[in-house]
């Protein structure tokens, strides 16, 4: 199993949403967040004061995969996030020791 | 006693009730017969006068006329509705949101604080005469005594004098509170209200009688005996440049708030701000027609002029800002409109739709050079703007009226009455009005700027001025008001 987490552009969540539905993925977890990389911030000016915004808002998406569907959910992501711009984003893969479903108690696999 | 004996007595009772009511009625309409009734071309001639807002003569005297009274109160209701919700969400959207319901809180407060003054002796300082003094009003009218639905024929012959005192007074609420936004986000609430009431009685009080005062120093339009034959319609020395001007000199004295310069100090909603500016915007016409003090052909002027200065303002400000950063901002637009409003202000019964255009313009310019050169080279920490727009946008209005202001919108500017006498008359028919107007521009100034300096340090010493550095980082919200503004 593996966690992945998605950080994109906020306007690209619901094309990101729908390529990873196409591609079998049956939950995720969507935030709003905000951080920056190598898009840096932007100016705002309010009259004569002028401000560096440096966080910049984007959405992080966490789900969970088994190995197998893992790099097809990789390229489902890029495919539908990337605009070839600075400030695309960036994926996270690390491998996931166990998943627990609190309903049922199931462990594993079973409960992705 | 039988049932029919107590209906006997009753009518009897009646009757003579009756009677002793006629012969009452009789003695009180052979002392009317005494007076002589004003014949048919004396009540065409006061009706004359309603429709021409004058002097009624004797048939229709102290009778306030329905259609001017019904816009006096309507005005009234708009110049409360500009502090109150209007400024309040200008000033409330540009703070950070840790500070939303002080700012809310000190309009609240002032407008309470200011009527209690109002009533106890602001009126009767600023409009009263019994001093006969060119500086301060009287005493007559303290607590509103004699202050009755009968105009007071000094200011207007058509309005309630009840009525014209509450719209006066709408305006004595929101000049205190403009200056909140020099010094929002730093200072003690319990300063604040001590500042205003003193403020109110040594700066205001004795500024608005001297510009608006039927003895007033400067009233060049009302006071045949002005020693400064000086005009400002809706108070742009008054209002405008008194709040803006002791504005600066109380930021200066109160210092930056922590972190100026380092943190970002963004506004927490421009959307709040928005809403409130499109408020001030609807209830200036009721500071500037109405301060025509009837629904005459010089109310009619002053509400198209104020149209224009503000939209051509707005815009202007807004297209200066596209031009020299790229983006057009709502807070552009917006201070732009608020500046155009300010402008206007002491021309907007003087002035034609041209000089209307131009003050526009101005308006859009002079105050954005204010608020990001000025500003940027002294680096005072007017917080949100009050000196950048009302103090320069009501020293710019107050000059500029002194250029453009025509008899041919207003004959009262080269009345026989007065302004010939006072010299008002010739200073338009020959110009050099801006010289009156530059010194009534500098007795503002002086005043405002020494009355705040020696004001600021009583309060000082008396209560303090800031909060504990603590509490202003917390935010005013909490532990001055003891609430949150967005509870999410």
């Amino acid at each position: 199993m593996k966690l992945i987490t998605a950080i994109i552009k906020p306007f690209k969540l619901d094309s990101v949403k729908e390529a990873l539905t196409a591609v079998g993925v049956e939950g995720m977890t969507v935030s709003e967040v905000k951080g920056f990389g190598r898009q840096k911030g932007h100016t705002e000016v309010y009259r004569g004061s002028e401000y560096t915004v440096d966080f910049l808002p984007k959405v992080k998406i966490e789900i969970v995969v088994s190995d197998e569907i893992k790099d097809k959910v990789v390229t489902a992501i890029i495919g539908a996030a990337k605009t070839g711009k600075i400030g695309d984003g960036k994926i996270f893969v690390v491998p996931l020791e166990d998943v627990v479903r609190i309903r049922t108690e199931e462990h594993g696999d079973q409960a992705v | 006693m039988n049932h029919s004996c107590l209906r006997k007595t009753l009518r009897q009772l009646t009757v003579a009730g009756a009677l002793f009511a006629l012969a009452l009625g009789l003695s009180a309409r052979a002392e009317v017969a005494k007076i002589v009734p004003p014949t048919a071309d004396e009540r065409l001639a006061a009706l004359e006068a309603y429709v021409n807002n004058t002097d009624p003569g004797k048939s229709l005297a102290l009778t306030p006329g329905p259609g001017h009274n019904a816009w006096m109160m309507t005005s009234a209701a708009l110049v409360l509705f500009m502090t109150l919700p209007g400024l309040a969400l200008f000033y409330g959207g540009l703070v950070r949101k840790k500070n939303v319901l002080s700012v809310l809180a000190q309009c609240l407060g002032i407008t309470g604080l200011v009527t209690i003054l109002w009533w106890a002796c602001g009126y009767s300082l600023v409009f009263g005469t019994s001093y006969g003094s060119p500086f301060i009003g009287g005493t007559e009218f303290l607590f509103l005594s004699g202050v009755t639905s009968a105009p007071n024929t000094n200011y207007a012959y058509w309005v309630s004098q009840n009525v014209f005192a509450m719209f006066q007074m709408m305006f004595a609420i929101i000049t205190p509170a403009l200056i909140v936004g020099a010094i929002a986000e730093r200072m003690k609430f319990n300063a604040i209200l001590l500042f205003v009431t003193l403020w109110m009685m040594v700066v205001y009080f004795p500024l608005a009688h001297m510009v608006w005062g039927a003895t007033g120093w400067m009233n060049g339009v009302w006071n045949a005996a002005a020693v400064i034959p000086a005009i400002d319609f809706a108070g742009g020395t008054v209002v405008h440049m008194s709040s803006g001007w002791s504005a600066l000199v109380l930021c200066l004295i109160l210092g930056p708030r922590i972190g100026f310069g380092r943190e970002k100090m963004a506004p927490h909603s421009l959307v709040l701000c928005m809403v409130g500016t499109g408020m001030l915007y609807v209830g200036w016409y009721g500071f500037n027609a109405g301060s025509a003090v009837a629904s005459d052909g010089i109310a009619a002027n002053a509400f198209t002029t104020t149209t224009l200065a503000a939209a051509v303002a707005g815009f202007t400000w807004g297209m200066v800002e596209k031009v020299t950063r790229g983006h057009a901002s709502v807070l552009g637009f917006c201070s732009g409109i608020v500046a155009g409003l300010v402008v206007i202000t002491p021309a907007a019964g003087f002035v034609n739709a041209a000089g209307a255009v131009l003050i526009g313009v101005l308006a859009g310019v002079v105050p954005f050079l204010a608020c990001t050169r000025l500003k940027a080279v002294f680096k005072y920490d007017d917080a949100l703007d009050t000196f950048g727009v009302h103090a320069v946008g009501g020293t710019l209005g107050a000059l500029l009226t002194g250029f453009l202001a025509t008899a041919d919108v207003n004959s009262n500017l080269v009345s026989a009455a007065y302004a010939e006498k006072n010299g008002l008359a010739a200073l338009i028919k020959h110009g050099g009005l801006w010289v009156a107007q530059l010194k009534a521009i500098g007795v503002t100034l002086v005043l405002s700027v020494v009355g705040t300096i020696v004001l600021a340090y009583l309060v000082k010493a008396l209560v303090g001025l800031r909060p504990a550095p603590e509490a202003e980082q917390q935010g005013l919200d909490i532990t001055d008001h003891g609430e949150e503004g967005y509870i999410l």
